[in-house]
């Protein structure tokens, strides 16, 4: 395995202080555990912070805490270091540090958080391990701190032209007391060198990617290791009732078939039985001649017709809870000049990372060490901790590379299975592999959901009622996981009289979230419906969002990333760039077949205007010609290569599963699909030619950026669709039979 | 059974049954782990190797039939000048996001310049489109190949 699976001195020192310094605090990041966890200045390389390292040759070795699923993070946040640190981006070494919340706090892939939760602790990080440089120095040569600068990895004291490389005081820098963090001087943003500058920096491991360098969870590979493939109930939430693996046993390859049970399973994981052998593939090929049944009689009665049903007659009723409440929507809807009603809908989707569920783990010695790609491993601890019996400081997790997420990753099933077979298994590193029928069917979904809506407007085409019923999957009056619509969602905030209620549905299908979760459902439905309102008012979608959005203010949120404050001053300001980018002079297209559609969302504190071209052909087959993007995250932009590539990427994301016909079905209580035969990711052709992004830098903290631009293009194309041909598409995916 | 492989060039032996597919081979014999499992059916083309130059799906393909066939994998394609080129312009573009994928690209692009050193943007999408990015990083691939191939840039924004 290549060095960045062993655990580092960094690592290995600043785990047992900032466990003694912790005393297993909240996942709170607190920098100061951080900074003040260093280790004995050494020899070779010295600890400043739990993050920096300093090494004989003046490179500095920075730790990246979260794990890398492609959203460039593994860059991004040691970049942010390396500015405060004050060193050349030349000198710096990026080492991806073991699972350690209590030293580095919350260390995940999610909710597009990393940089709005990191931008200012880490900024003080990196100035502390500089400032503890600065006073090793002014102790040395007794001058005042202050009168000594930084650059490039070297302090210099001007009035004697004196200066020393970090090298030269790294060891009595470490002796330094660790400086108040709410003291430490931080850099003026117009002398960043590294942040936000140029077009910004590719990312480190793609030389590493070019050449196939076993940089992946996939490609952990440890002296005896065996490898594991599970046959898992097929309909969620069965449960196995019997099994014969004499057949197996007796195969060449094959080491052991394990039994898995969910009864002692904290993860929502079916029950699976487990054949280890000497090659995955020998595992994978011995799971035809495994005789399993299964107990799944009750959840064999789901199926997409059942749920389909039961959806349909709840939106002949009231909704079975309100949401949120405004006003009095239905005196509102008596006195409106004009109403519009339109239902909308969409299918369970599946992540389908490329690289499939896959985890490594070796229990030995009453300890337990995990290779994983987990966007959450802290959630993967907690699950191990439960089905194992091993307490937390017992289990090591690695964090590797991770062949995409888009949330797949945030639920831990893998290594939960992986945890309870290498137990099974004592001195053995054990490697399971889920192959792709499996990844697919037994994923954490994207949740189904209906909508039902009606719109008044007055004399004046304004806005003045809205009301919707919104159908999920649930159970005692509440959605599953990620499938919670926010109370303020837009234009219900904004307006006196609105009703958004929720009726939730029995399903045994598991859901979590799914890039953009929420919002890559909810724009759809929402700007795609007022596309339609703007339409009965005679005027375009961008009018209808300005009027509706009126002066600049700041509306309150509900809380939580999902239903952040609402400022309509940023709202406008990313529509009015779109229309300008695009020229936009309404959803008419420059010939016949050609539309243009806008749609507008605020996904993960992202505020995203954006105008897709299209044109459909007479069979009707869509082509996205051209996507435009205007973006307001804050500022500085920390990495704007990556900024740019993660909001083109998101954005082609959402042209998939707009067009590419991604649907998912269930019978017998699970799903359907085998392989990408039958979940057609977007492929190259289905790329527009172009994604023309403009960010704003606007005077606001940044935020992140690995979801907020897939929502809005998913109605951008709908309503392009209707500018082109007059068919309004009302679920998703847009195929070629709803249009012609 | 051991079945004799040429892999970058070099004789290979692998002691396996001869149905196992050269994906398995590459990745738990023979210590090549830059070619990716991703479906198992050719869907997908994160596995993609050469067999006598011309792209392959190494998960569908019996090491009994790549015997005696020269193999080349993303370890080994730098060494042809066509493929130093498209690696290159990969890491110029900073072309992969996650990454999986990228090896299966690679490998389908050098075939494709192998055999058009100068595509037309459709032969490039049509050359591609056996290759799954689920980062969906094609304004990039599309761009890095047309650098690779000297072609001039289609937009400013990849």
């Amino acid at each position: 395995m290549s060095a960045s699976v062993k655990s580092s001195a960094l690592d290995r020192r600043s785990v047992i202080k900032a466990s003694l310094a912790a005393g297993g605090a909240a996942l709170m990041f607190d920098a100061r555990i951080a900074v003040a966890a260093t280790g004995k200045p050494g020899s070779e390389a010295s600890v400043l912070t739990a993050f920096v390292r300093i090494n004989p040759d003046n490179t500095v070795t920075i730790g990246a805490k979260n794990p890398e699923v492609g959203q460039g993070i593994r860059m991004t946040l040691p970049m942010i270091i390396a500015e405060e640190l004050d060193v050349d981006w030349s000198q710096v070494k990026i080492e991806q540090t073991l699972l350690n919340e209590k030293l580095y706090g919350q260390q995940a892939a999610v909710g597009s958080t990393a940089v709005p939760t990191n931008f200012m602790p880490l900024r003080q990080a990196g100035a502390a391990a500089r400032a503890m440089l600065v006073n090793a120095a002014a102790t040395r040569w007794g001058v005042d701190a202050s009168t000594l600068t930084t650059a490039s990895g070297k302090v210099t004291h001007g009035p004697s032209k004196r200066s020393a490389t970090y090298a030269a005081l790294a060891a009595d820098a470490a002796k330094q007391t660790a400086p108040d963090l709410k003291t430490v001087k931080l850099k003026d943003p117009k002398n960043f060198k590294i942040i936000g500058q140029g077009k910004g920096k590719g990312h480190v491991d793609v030389p590493k990617i070019v050449k196939g360098e076993p940089i992946f969870s996939i490609d952990t590979d440890l002296p005896g290791m065996v490898y594991a493939a599970v046959e898992i109930c097929p309909a969620f939430g069965g449960t196995l009732a019997s099994f014969n693996a004499d057949k197996v046993k007796g195969m060449p390859g094959i080491i052991d078939v394990v039994a898995l049970n969910s009864g002692n399973n904290p993860g929502n994981v079916n029950d699976a039985v487990a054949i280890v052998a000497t090659s995955w593939w020998l595992a994978n090929k011995a799971r035809a001649d495994l005789q399993v049944s299964w107990a799944k009689a009750e959840q064999e009665k789901v199926t997409s017709a059942s749920l389909e049903a039961a959806a349909q007659d709840a939106l002949t009723k009231p909704p079975a809870s309100a949401i949120a409440k405004k006003g009095d929507v239905e005196a509102a809807l008596a006195s409106a000049a004009k109403v519009v009603k339109a239902q909308y809908s969409y299918p369970y989707l599946s992540h389908a990372t490329l690289e499939p569920q896959n985890c490594t783990a070796l229990f030995k010695d009453g300890k337990m060490e995990i290779w994983s790609s987990s966007q959450w491993p802290g959630l993967g601890l907690g699950l191990v901790t439960r089905a194992t019996g091993l307490k937390q400081d017992d289990i090591t997790v690695h964090m590797l590379r991770g062949g995409g997420g888009f949330g797949r990753r945030l639920s831990n099933d893998y290594m939960l299975i992986v945890s309870q077979i290498a137990k099974a298994l004592p001195g053995k590193p054990v490697k399971l592999i889920y192959n792709r029928t499996d990844d697919l069917q037994h994923d954490f979904y994207r949740a189904v959901g209906w909508h039902d809506f009606t719109a008044g407007l007055d004399a004046s085409g304004k806005l003045i009622a809205f009301k919707s019923h919104y159908v999920t999957s649930g159970a005692n009056g509440r959605p599953t996981t990620a499938a919670d619509l926010p109370p303020t969602e837009f234009p219900v905030q904004l307006l006196s009289d609105a009703l958004l209620g929720g009726t939730y549905i029995a399903s045994n299908v598991p859901t979590s979230w799914m890039r953009a979760p929420g919002s890559n459902a909810f724009a759809f439905v929402y700007q795609g419906f007022l596309d339609e309102v703007a339409v009965a008012a005679g005027i375009d979608l961008p009018t209808l969002m300005l009027r509706t959005l009126g002066e600049d203010r700041i509306v309150p949120g509900g809380g939580g990333f999902m239903s952040p404050p609402f400022n309509t001053g940023r709202a406008k300001g990313v529509i009015n760039k779109v229309v300008e980018m695009a020229k936009w002079t309404g959803s008419k297209g420059s010939a016949p077949g050609k539309g243009r559609g806008f749609a507008f969302y605020l996904s993960h504190a992202g505020y995203f205007a954006e105008i897709a071209d299209v044109t459909v052909s007479e069979k009707g087959k869509v082509t996205v010609d051209k996507v435009y993007i205007a973006v307001d995250v804050g500022s500085p932009i920390v990495n704007p290569i990556n900024a740019l590539h993660q909001v083109q990427g998101a954005c082609i994301d959402g042209v998939g599963q707009a067009l590419s016909g991604l649907k998912l079905s269930v019978d017998k209580g699970a799903v359907t699909a085998t392989n990408f035969h039958q979940y057609p990711l977007a492929r190259i052709d289905l790329a527009p030619r172009d994604v023309v992004v403009e960010f704003l830098q606007t005077a606001n903290p940044p935020t992140g950026l690995g979801e907020p631009s897939l929502p809005p293009v998913i109605p951008a194309i709908g309503n392009a669709i209707f500018a082109a041909t007059g068919k309004r598409l009302r679920s998703t995916p847009f195929t070629a039979d709803k249009i012609v | 059974m051991a079945t004799v492989l040429t892999i970058n060039g070099k004789a290979r032996t692998v002691d396996a049954d001869p149905d196992k597919p050269l994906l398995w081979a590459l990745r738990e014999d023979l210590g090549l782990p830059g070619t990716k499992f991703g479906c198992g059916m050719g869907l997908c083309g994160a596995c993609t190797v050469h067999i006598n130059g011309v792209a392959t799906r190494s998960c569908i393909t019996p090491i009994r039939q790549a015997a005696g066939k020269p193999i080349t994998t993303l370890e080994g394609v730098g060494a042809n000048p066509v493929g130093k080129k498209v690696q290159d312009a990969w890491i110029a573009h900073d072309v992969p996001q996650c990454g999986y994928c990228q090896g299966g690209q690679i490998m389908s692009a050098t075939a494709l310049l192998m055999k058009t050193p100068k595509p037309t943007a459709e032969q490039i999408d049509q050359a591609m489109s056996g290759n799954i990015c689920r980062c969906a990083t094609y304004l990039r691939i599309r761009a890095a190949i047309r650098e690779a191939a000297g072609l001039p840039a289609e937009s400013a924004s990849a």
